[in-house]
């Protein structure tokens, strides 16, 4: 079994939802992201997704975009993050996970990124623009040094297309709660059951739910067998940052 | 070749939720383009809405002066000012057959949306046209021209606000939208069909540009010359010729100012490969991989990328990939309007520079085409400031 997937079945084991909170690198700043993910690490995160920055974030809305936007004025990039991660290796409980776009990874080197992602203590990747078809040379790169690709599923793809993608999958599965982009939304759409529903016949892997979620109301109305095993935060815990509050109080609400 | 490749160049990078709709519009090429009724409808259209077939036009005086001759495939003429209503319309009447009730298009400098727009006014299909906040300042012009066209204008406040972020918003609008709207991509660039499809509804260029010349001339063109921004012109007018190797065929790329390390909107010759708005092509990034802004004195050229085709074209060498800078797009505009009483675009005037900068480079007597993709009457205030300060 994956790590990521251990880390989830063992949130699930006792009797909870596992914790995947997101977080840009380099965000609320240089100097505040890094005591920041020490803080999700303490406070019951079961795997953290980082945020790598790029210029052009297709699939995020505006928190996450402005996120983004700042830390490349500040500089962040893949090679800084992933030598400052090397350099706490051992020091983060959590599974971690990068998240970006694949241009960035694309120019660092595939093989090269797998291979230092692997140093640093990355456990999975995900690529919001990587589709199934144009996934296998990053695939066989992470799958080399035993590193998941994480897929995204969503209310549109088919129960087929789901299940070419769980032939492929390790970790766990990202399903993507709305047709749209990263943001928390007051409801979610009332298709989500059946979304949850076709994901879970298609994968034997653990459900991550992530877009739109900000608080575990959202959650109650879907029937147990609907339920997710993770739920990933991004937006609204990126926002909750910016309005002062601490990890902790974002956290707690979940646990 | 892998579908949706050109060589190593093209593919599908978008995200997962992105693939329903590309793979229905991607049925449509596949399906309802290449019947017979659709043909004749859209035929129907280009004609008695557009105005095609747009003729070839020699110059005499230039010729005179060149030692060649050169000739003018005349996209300026059509309805709503350039080659982009072609597309417009091809990928709108499409989308009315797909069943879809509104279109969403992204824009640069306006004219692929004032083209859109049309388009969906005369289909009856609504209309919403996303710019960058900065273009939609510059070109008050083009904003008011799609407004009356009844197409709603969103300013895009994202990132650099201009054309690339426009296209980021757009492509964000369709994924929570897909089952009603259909993106009407402006070139040919972008994720699969996008890149396959816009050549397909630019390819009538080429297809009367060849008949035509052999009409008037006798022979095929010696060469064939059009700028590339996305590259939507420059397919369209290459390619019933990629296949005739005895027609030169040249795209230009523009440089910006010209000084070393300026911003310019040339990856072809200044870029590097990489993945950008859906597809692996030629582009102006950084080390990081992070998206460089762009720059040209003609909005319509302004794009950190250029369609896969075009990068694959380089690659192969069937087409060669010039550079042109500002100084020189604006000597060529005036150049053509004094002395054949046309006003070009300046996208469009970036491809004659090159001709006329390169006119070693044609034996005498030899037959030059250069794709006219645009008229330059938008250009006005532009050229009026360069006056004025130069």
């Amino acid at each position: 079994m994956h790590i990521l997937e251990e880390k989830i079945r063992s949130a699930n084991s006792q009797g909870r939802l596992a914790l995947i909170p997101f977080l840009t690198a380099g965000f609320p700043d240089r100097s505040t992201f890094w005591p920041t993910l020490m803080e999700l690490d303490e406070n019951g995160a079961d795997i953290i997704e980082i945020g790598v920055p790029f210029s052009d974030p297709v699939a995020d809305g505006p928190v996450v975009e402005a996120a983004s936007k700042q830390a490349l004025s500040e500089g962040v990039n893949l090679r800084e993050i992933l030598q400052e991660l090397k350099e706490r290796r051992g020091l983060v409980r959590a599974g971690l996970v990068l998240m970006g776009y694949y241009n960035p990874f694309l120019q660092y080197g595939l093989e090269a990124f797998a291979r230092d992602a692997k140093q640093a203590g990355v456990h999975g990747v995900i690529v919001p623009d990587l589709p199934l078809e144009e996934s296998q040379p990053l695939r066989a790169c992470l799958r080399a040094e035993g590193l998941a690709l994480i897929n995204l599923v969503g209310p549109n793809t088919t129960s087929e297309r789901m299940r070419q993608y769980a032939s492929e999958s390790e970790g766990y599965v990202y399903v993507v709660s709305v047709l749209g982009v990263t943001g928390a939304r007051k409801e979610l759409p009332a298709e989500l059951c059946e979304t949850l529903k076709r994901a879970r016949s298609c994968f034997s892997l653990p459900i991550a739910l992530g877009f739109g979620l900000k608080e575990p109301a959202q959650l109650s109305g879907l029937p147990a067998e609907s339920k997710p095993d993770a739920v990933i935060f991004g937006s609204a815990f990126l926002r909750s940052l910016s309005e002062g509050h601490s990890v902790q109080e974002f956290l707690s609400v979940w646990k | 070749m892998k579908k949706g490749y050109f060589g190593e160049f093209g593919g599908c990078f978008v995200p997962e939720l992105l693939i329903p709709p590309l793979t229905e519009v991607e049925r449509a090429m596949e399906e309802i383009l290449p019947t017979q009724a659709f043909q004749t409808e859209l035929s129907d259209l280009l004609a008695s809405y557009a105005g095609r077939p747009t003729p070839v036009t020699f110059c005499p005086t230039l010729s005179r002066e060149l030692g060649f001759d050169l000739w003018l495939k005349r996209e300026d003429l059509l309805h709503t000012g350039a080659h982009k209503i072609n597309n417009a319309l091809g990928q709108g009447l499409l989308a009315k057959h797909m069943g879809k009730t509104s279109l969403i298009a992204e824009t640069g400098a306006g004219q692929h949306g004032v083209a859109t727009a049309a388009a969906a006014a005369r289909l009856g299909l609504s209309c919403q046209i996303f710019m960058g906040a900065e273009d939609v300042e510059r070109q008050a012009t083009n904003v008011a021209r799609m407004r009356l066209l009844h197409a709603d204008v969103v300013a895009v406040e994202s990132g650099s606000r201009t054309l690339k972020d426009a296209i980021n918003e757009t492509l964000r609008y369709w994924i929570s939208h897909q089952s009603t709207c259909h993106y009407c991509f402006g070139t040919a660039a972008g994720p699969h069909p996008f890149p396959t499809l816009v050549k397909e509804f630019q390819r009538v260029i080429s297809k009367e540009s060849k008949e035509q010349m052999l009409k008037a001339t006798g022979k095929l063109p010696d060469a064939i010359v059009a700028c590339v921004g996305g590259g939507s012109n420059a397919i369209g007018a290459f390619a019933e010729y990629l296949d005739e190797p005895s027609v030169r065929l040249v795209g230009v790329e523009a440089a910006g100012s010209g000084e070393p390390g300026c911003f310019n909107s040339a990856p072809l010759n200044l870029g590097s490969p990489g993945v950008l708005h859906g597809s692996y092509s030629m582009l102006l990034q950084n080390l990081d991989g992070q998206i460089e802004p762009s720059h040209s004195i003609s909005a319509g050229l302004d794009y950190p990328g250029v369609g896969p085709e075009h990068s694959y074209l380089q690659q192969t060498g069937r087409v060669s990939y010039g550079l042109v800078r500002d100084s020189n797009v604006v000597s060529a505009f005036l150049r053509l309007s004094a002395s054949e009483g046309i006003l070009p675009a300046l996208e469009s005037s970036h491809a004659l520079a090159w001709v006329f900068d390169h006119a070693e480079s044609f034996a005498k007597g030899s037959t030059v085409l250069v794709n006219l993709s645009g008229r330059g009457d938008k250009d006005l205030g532009i050229i009026q400031k360069v006056l004025n300060e130069g």
